[in-house]
């Protein structure tokens, strides 16, 4: 063995070439199926798309770097679902482009926040954290509330998303701009055309408080009320398999 | 420097920077609207910059054309000084970071300072800034003197060191911008992956194009792991940051994957960054430095052999440990995991053959600093690796997942393992490319050392208490059979280490300076008149090696 590796060591082309093979082979076991097995997804009938505002809204949560302290992934263990609720499953996280599972729970996991709180406390809480929860070390993000949101482009958002797969119908990238303001000003016309098209069920609130101004806060308190809540799936099975007991 | 470059070379240097503004004048222009025009701008200015300042030097005369008899180090002295820059800066960010877990106050009312967009500041300027520079720059100076080759170009080392340092400024200004992909030590974006691509590709053909012109027939071992370092990080950086861009005119982009399947290619990514960024290019720099400074050979030519091939074949299959209990199918959790535990065995041979071949030079290890720093560093590689191989098992895993466990690992091996290495590589290093008969002090190396030692074990150590503590509080059920902690209970038990951490972190961010200011002053020791000799000279012959 050590003569065959002295010759592959006289030829810097062949060396390159067995690194590349011995290197590839971990990847295409265990990445190459995840693409093609079936199981690895649940299909589900009720899982729904993010809206436009919920989409500028994880865009913020991403710029901000919340995922560095809030991982998005109930594990199978059974404290984290007594802490935070039915463990998270594959299906829910489908049209994440990227993902926010997370790596460091700094604080804690998010995956099912969605109307846990009110919009009230999301805000106040995003203002100044320790105004309702004395000793967290959260940062502030004031300015949220302060920075109008970049709306006007959100249709070529959601036609990116849909070239990555997520399904958006052509009706929805259109009116994206109007959606994402429409979803945001209750009792407007835009809110009722936004809710034809995204379902009777959507939150159609002024996230901030503040019907006026669509703020970043707008935004960001619409994805996280959202958190868990695009499919029921997780809930179910849960309930399931205690019923079966 | 410039002077070493004949005029012919200088104007293609010239093209190459209007190339460059115009590069960026065009995205600036396209992404006038978005923060994508910041970075147009940003890469526009450094074109123009570079551009006049080779301009300044056109009319000098070409350089003696004896430079081919030569080794060209120019490109590795930038890199050495620039990589310690990044260390400070980059330490300095950790350590307001680490700052900022104590006192959530101290932070301007501004998107940028805060948390979540320093940290990968932090990260990226101490994995690409600091270890990338490292890497290069050393790699560049092995490269020359195991081939007894010249390097097989002029410019195309400077390519390597402008472009990267280039990337790594786009991705630090960006985040404080706000503009992020969110992957973990591949947050830029998606024109800065495509910058890196190209001037990786410069790299990996450079890099080929000298070794086919050594006059050795084998190829160093160190040279196999800087090979891998360079082929694996360009597989892993071109998959994982497949995405589609919102338009050409937005810095945005969404991630091609999603996911499960975004996952696990993102921790497959990640972990084999960990391998072959932080791991495998290090190694390189371990096998050549760490036996020239004890002046003995490698102790075992087969466990190299073996822990080589061990690595770059495990590691890979490896990542989804990073995934367990998660929504990741269980087959690939287990593949990890057993993977993840042989690992073992190829990281301690590596650790064992570095520390065998200091055996019998302990006198050595105890005078010398220097060399201290690489001894260190190998017992913190063997510490780290068998800790990780020790927390991919699921049932620990469970407990340290999340945690700060995980962050006192990765501290355990970036300060302990690839900041320690490259500290001793450099000061090695340093007085062979300024042709000094030493280091400016070795006080000042001696007081690094400690300070560095001190700082990592106050980190390390803080971070394995609040870590377990933080695993135990969130598992721990009261007598009624209900959850014994809320989470802010957990939190506020975070405190003492937290403040632990971060004046651990000061300790090792002073060092880092005392050892730019060494490695500064040496430079500009007075010249003596009999310039010591440290490498035999390259062999420059008609016809390529190979
Ligand atoms: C045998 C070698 C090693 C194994 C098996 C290993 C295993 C692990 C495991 C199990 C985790 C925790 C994953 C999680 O629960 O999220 C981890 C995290 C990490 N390790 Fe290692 N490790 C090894 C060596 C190293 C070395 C030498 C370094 C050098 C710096 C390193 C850097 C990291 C980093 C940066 C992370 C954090 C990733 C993140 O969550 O952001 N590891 N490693
Ligand atoms: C002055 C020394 C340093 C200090 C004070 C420091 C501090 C920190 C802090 C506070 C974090 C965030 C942890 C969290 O989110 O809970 C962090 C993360 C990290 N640091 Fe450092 N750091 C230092 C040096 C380094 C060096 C030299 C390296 C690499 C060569 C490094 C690599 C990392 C990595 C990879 C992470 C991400 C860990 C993860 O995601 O699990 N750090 N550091």
């Amino acid at each position: 063995m050590l003569d065959k590796h002295a010759k592959l060591e006289r030829n810097a082309l062949a060396f390159v070439f067995a690194i590349i093979f011995v290197a590839s082979i971990g990847g295409i076991v265990e990445i190459a199926p995840l693409f093609t097995i079936d199981e690895t997804v649940e299909e589900v009938e009720d899982m729904r798309v993010y809206t436009p505002l919920e989409v500028a809204g994880r865009n913020i949560y991403i710029r901000e770097g919340c995922y560095a302290c809030h991982s998005q992934m109930i594990r199978t263990l059974q404290d984290e679902v007594e802490r935070y609720g039915p463990y998270s499953l594959a299906v829910e996280s489908q049209y994440d482009h990227p993902m926010l599972w997370g790596s460091k729970r700094t604080g804690p996991d998010l995956a099912r926040l969605g109307e846990k709180y009110s919009d009230a406390w999301h805000v106040a809480h995003l203002i100044n954290p320790r105004d309702v929860v004395p000793s967290s070390v959260m940062p502030s993000y004031a300015w949220l509330q302060r920075n109008s949101l970049k709306y006007e482009d959100m249709d070529l958002h959601l036609a990116a998303l849909r070239r990555v797969g997520v399904p958006y119908t052509d009706e929805m990238i259109e009116s994206a701009a109007h959606d994402t303001y429409g979803q945001a000003k209750p009792d407007s016309e835009r809110a009722d055309a936004f809710m034809e098209r995204y379902g009777e069920d959507s939150n159609v609130r002024a996230f901030d408080g503040d019907p006026g101004h669509l703020t970043e806060m707008d935004a960001l308190v619409a994805y996280l009320q959202i958190l868990g809540r695009l499919t029921d799936v997780a809930h179910q099975q849960a309930s399931n398999s205690t019923g079966g007991e | 420097m410039i002077s070493q470059l004949t005029r012919d070379e200088r104007a293609l240097a010239m093209v190459l920077c209007v190339l460059l503004t115009l590069f960026g004048a065009t995205l600036g222009l396209v992404g006038r609207d978005d923060v994508l025009g910041w970075h147009g701008a940003l890469l526009a200015l450094s074109g123009m910059v570079l551009l006049i300042v080779i301009m300044s030097k056109i009319y000098d005369p070409d350089p003696n054309p004896d430079r081919v008899t030569k080794y060209y180090d120019d490109p590795t002295k930038v890199g050495v000084i620039v990589s310690m820059m990044w260390l400070v800066f980059a330490t300095f960010v950790g350590d307001w970071v680490a700052w900022l877990l104590v006192y959530p106050e101290a932070t301007f009312d501004a998107g940028w300072s805060s948390f979540g967009r320093l940290r990968p500041v932090h990260t990226t300027g101490v994995i690409f800034g600091f270890g990338g520079n490292a890497l290069i720059a050393t790699s560049f100076h092995v490269l020359q003197r195991t081939s007894r080759a010249r390097l097989a170009g002029n410019l195309s080392p400077w390519i390597v060191v402008i472009g990267f340092n280039l990337f790594c400024l786009l991705a630090v200004t960006g985040y404080m911008f706000g503009i992020t992909a969110s992957k973990e030590y591949a947050e830029p974006e998606w024109y800065a992956d495509l910058f890196l691509v190209v001037i990786w590709v410069v790299y990996f053909v450079l890099y080929l194009r000298t070794l086919a012109r050594r006059q050795e027939p084998h190829i160093y071992v160190a040279n196999w792991y800087f090979l891998a370092f360079i082929l694996v990080v360009a597989i892993l950086h071109i998959i994982n940051n497949l995405a589609v861009p919102v338009s050409l005119g937005h810095a945005k982009s969404y991630s091609l994957f999603s996911g499960v399947q975004d996952a696990m290619t993102q921790w497959w990514y990640g972990h084999n960054a960990v391998a072959f960024f932080l791991t495998a290019g290090f190694l390189g720099m371990l096998y050549y430095y760490l036996p020239r400074r004890a002046g003995r050979p490698i102790f075992s030519y087969r466990m190299s052999i073996i822990s080589f091939w061990g690595i770059t074949f495990l590691y890979m299959w490896a990542g989804s440990h990073h995934l367990h209990y998660t929504a990741l199918p269980h087959w690939v959790q287990n593949l990890g995991m057993t993977f993840s535990i042989v690992l073992v065995v190829p990281s301690w041979a590596s650790a064992g053959n570095a520390l065998l071949t200091l055996n019998g030079a302990w006198e050595k290890v105890r005078d010398d600093a220097t060399l201290r720093f690489m001894f260190v560093a190998a017992v913190f590689y063997g510490l780290s690796t068998f800790e990780g191989s020790f927390m991919a098992i699921r049932p620990v895993n469970s407990l340290s997942h999340y945690t700060d466990w995980t962050v006192g690992h990765v501290h355990a091996g970036a300060l302990g393992w690839v900041a320690m290495i490259t500290f001793g590589a450099f000061y090695t290093l340093v007085p062979m490319l300024w042709n000094k008969e030493r280091m400016y002090s070795s006080r000042l190396i001696e007081a690094h050392f400690w300070l560095a030692l001190a700082g990592t074990v106050i980190y390390v150590f803080s971070m394995w208490n609040s870590g377990i503590v933080q695993g135990l509080m969130w598992r721990a059920y009261a007598e009624n059979g209900t959850l014994a902690y809320s989470f802010i209970d957990s939190v506020d038990a975070m405190r003492p280490y937290y403040f632990a951490r971060a004046v651990g972190g000061f300790l090792f961010f002073l060092g880092g300076v005392i050892g730019l200011y060494n490695i500064w002053m040496t430079t500009r020791m007075p010249a003596v008149e009999k310039p010591p000799v440290y490498d035999l000279p390259p062999v420059v012959a008609a016809e390529p090696a190979e």
